[in-house]
């Protein structure tokens, strides 16, 4: 009996402990609440991200700007992209987003539609003139507001094999005919080799293709969304690669599954349209071909053009939950236009740095390792990075990435009609948008 | 206090000479069990019939933008009445992964199933050898992941890095693709039985040891061998775990998801709305119409319901039927 008595007790003691440490916690966040936009006393902000190694960086700004400005902030780590963009959305709904989030420049409008992120022009002082036009202008949703501070950018490129193209007496292409015309040439002489293959699981490639070509997806006048996934520009693109597949002159296998790995991996996949950060991922799926590829302008529409495309990129963003939205834009401005920051990004986390100043300094003034045979890998890089056309991203990019896959997928198994594929995702993009009700025009 | 008092000597000296108020008594019977219902019943408020209303709540919902949405206050949550409802039961979308699930479950639990029956009666035969090691190794794989069984059978299914397709191309025998067409079907079922044939086997094979021996006596005395043991007798007896089996299998077919996600990446013919939880998964998390998935989740839910409880009452009618003849 006793025994049972003092359990009893302990038990009611536990309780009251409990509930005095969820009174104390919740005082606590009170009183964070009240002191938001006063700046006095110390801050303390959250930041989702998915980069590696985000942590160092962070800690740079906690032990320098960071201590001096009483600014502390802490790196949950994340899944990235559009995993995150769902997170975020459910977490802004229950009014708890994180002060920072790193997004992905084509979430950014959804983010916006979704009043996830806030508008932090005043409080990035003069970040603009860091950055290259077509990539700022990506975050400002060619309105007055700034929503995202750009962190990495993608500007595609084209990779090959320089031993095999030599062994195969294929020349470099430098428009996409001739890269048509190298695919058949090597399949002429290899049938067993493919020059590249069409993926349709990375829908950010396909939008990035486009992009070259001068598509403009979502364009705004006056109150309404002009839609133009099929539009002239997409649509030769969208046949330039049906084609190839359907007379069989590339593989239409997806890419990142074994099999990919293994054909990069053994040259039977001897080229890839990709964007600067393949170096990365060369290292992984094909670790025994170091040094045996070269890296090359993308293939452009006509001889006298010198335009590229994006593929991948992020930003990072302030919240509209966020209790302290200045001294996370602040922190935001800083990390990605800071000198030293971007080095330690680039050293830790392996990106590509949006700042124009940054690409050509600290770990860029070296070839990735996996370049070593191409000294001038990144000088060439930053060429090319100057050359990204301009994007035009709307609100329900997810809805066209998602039908891009499927019916995409599904031509490239059928070797069938790829502007089908274009024309259904360009349906079923505007139909969701009337859907929720946008003003839409077509 | 005076009843107390009177409760507490209850029994002591021996005598019952003393009953309780019979109201006091009968009231604290009444109140009881509600008393003891008290945490499950908020655990299952708070945790399941909660979400569930909530996402019947958000079912009847939709999203309405204005202008071009950008901005605050461009979203406003509005009443859609039924018409998430309608919009997913003429989606050919979700009407075609249902057929193609129904395929799927054609091939799955008949084949389990009659692999589960199969090896139970061989373990519950006489003289097995090594029956412990063999009962071991067909259960084992349900103890692995559904999402590692899935990736590993992916990487076996992919020409380009599997074994069986070297060994296939050495002998120099024809190298079918299986994650296309119908192949597809047979690759995705092979995952599901290979991991759930252990489960319903043990299921089965309990049932079997809980047969009374005398019974097989009585039928060898009879003459009967062990393969009409084994129909006659052994079958008829485990009917009711077979019903059990049946039916976790049915509801795990509808609810296929991860095998195929799983394997979605390595191949282009499975596409991101193959199975129904599958295509809420996409609206909800890929497209971001969580209203729509919300609908389209009750009605799966509906269906399941439907089904379970329709088997469940004609196995019901057939025992009451057999009890009767």
């Amino acid at each position: 009996m006793p025994n049972a008595k003092r359990r009893r007790l302990s038990r009611v003691t536990a309780t009251v402990v409990a509930v005095t440490l969820g009174g104390t916690a919740l005082a606590a966040c009170g009183s964070s609440d009240e002191d938001s936009e006063a700046q006095s006393g110390p801050v303390s902000l959250t930041y989702w991200t998915w980069t590696p190694g985000m942590d160092k960086v962070v800690d740079l700004w906690n032990k320098g700007p960071g201590k001096k400005d009483q600014i502390t902030v802490t790196v949950k780590k994340q899944a990235s992209g559009d995993t995150l963009v769902t997170k975020i959305l459910t977490a802004h709904k229950a009014g708890k987003a994180p002060d920072l989030v790193q997004a992905e420049y084509q979430a950014l409008p959804t983010l916006v539609s979704n009043d996830a992120l806030a508008d932090i022009a005043k409080n990035v002082g003069d970040a603009k003139s860091k950055f290259a036009d077509g990539v700022w202008q990506q975050t400002t949703l060619g309105t007055d507001a700034v929503y995202a501070v750009p962190q990495d950018i993608g500007p595609m490129m084209f990779y090959y094999r320089e031993d095999l193209f030599k062994k195969y007496g294929l020349t470099v292409p430098a428009t996409w005919e001739q890269f048509a015309q190298t695919a058949r040439a090597l399949k002429k002489k290899a049938p067993d080799l493919d020059l590249t293959t069409f993926s349709a699981n990375d829908s950010g490639l396909f939008a990035g293709l486009a992009q070259q070509a001068g598509a403009k997806w979502w364009t705004t006048s006056g109150d309404k969304w002009q839609v133009g996934i099929n539009d002239a520009a997409t649509k030769k693109v969208a046949e330039f690669w049906g084609g190839l597949v359907k007379e069989g002159a590339i593989d239409n296998q997806p890419m990142y599954t074994p099999a990919w790995n293994k054909a990069l991996n053994t040259g039977k996949q001897i080229a890839w349209v990709s964007a600067v950060w393949a170096p990365g991922t060369l290292t992984t799926a094909a670790p025994d071909t170091e040094g045996k590829w070269a890296m090359a302008p993308l293939p452009q529409w006509s001889q006298s053009d010198n335009v590229t495309g994006s593929w991948g990129g992020s930003s990072t963003a302030v919240t509209t939950d966020s209790k302290h939205k200045e001294a996370a834009a602040k922190f935001a401005a800083w990390l990605n236009t800071d000198g030293d920051a971007l080095n330690a990004l680039a050293k830790e986390g392996g990106i590509y740095p949006a700042s124009s100043s940054a690409q050509l300094s600290g770990a860029f003034t070296a070839p990735p390792a996996f370049f070593s045979n191409q000294p001038d890998f990144y000088n060439e890089a930053a060429d090319i990075a100057k050359t990204t056309a301009p994007s035009a991203w709307g609100p329900n990019v997810n809805v066209a990435y998602t039908t891009f896959k499927d019916a995409f997928g599904a031509a490239a198994k059928n070797k069938s009609d790829f502007t089908v594929a274009l024309d259904e995702m360009q349906a079923d993009t505007v139909a969701d948008m009337k859907k929720q009700g946008f003003e839409v025009s077509e | 206090m005076k009843t107390a008092a009177r409760r507490k000597s209850y029994g002591v000296k021996g005598a019952p000479y003393a009953l309780p108020s019979p109201t006091t008594t009968l009231k604290r019977a009444r109140s009881a069990p509600y008393f003891f219902l008290v945490p499950a019943t908020i655990l299952f408020a708070l945790f399941f019939a909660l979400p569930i209303g909530y996402a019947v709540w958000l079912s009847f919902h939709k999203v309405k933008v204005s202008g071009l949405g950008l901005g605050a206050g461009a979203r406003k949550e509005v009443w859609a009445g039924l018409e998430n409802y309608t919009a997913a039961i003429t989606d050919s979308e979700l009407l075609d992964s249902a057929l193609r699930v129904l395929g799927y479950g054609c091939i799955v639990v008949p084949v389990m199933l009659g692999l589960a029956l199969l090896f139970a009666l061989m373990l519950d035969a006489e003289k097995v050898r090594l029956a412990p090691f063999a009962r071991l190794a067909i259960f084992l794989p349900y103890a692995i992941p559904g999402v590692v069984a899935a990736l590993l059978w992916g990487f076996l299914y992919l020409p380009d890095v599997s074994p069986f397709y070297f060994v296939l191309d050495k002998l120099g025998l024809p190298q079918p693709d299986l994650l296309d067409g119908g192949p597809l079907y047979l690759a995705l079922s092979n995952i599901a039985i290979w991991g759930g044939t252990g489960f319903n086997m043990i299921v089965i094979y309990t049932s079997l040891q809980a047969i009374p021996a005398e019974v097989y006596e009585a039928a060898k005395l009879d003459g009967a061998t062990p393969l009409q043991i084994a129909l006659k007798i052994k079958i008829p007896m485990v009917a009711p775990s077979l019903v059990l089996t049946f039916f976790f299998s049915i509801i795990a077919t509808l609810q296929v998801f991860s095998e195929p996600t799983t394997l979605k990446p390595l191949t282009n013919s499975v596409s991101t709305t193959w199975s129904p939880l599958m295509k809420v998964y996409r609206d909800a998390f890929g497209t971001g119409d969580i209203y729509a998935a919300a609908a389209q989740a009750v009605i799966i839910a509906f269906v399941t319901l439907l089904l379970s409880f329709g088997f469940l009452r004609a196995t019901n009618r057939r025992n009451k039927q057999e009890a009767a003849g």
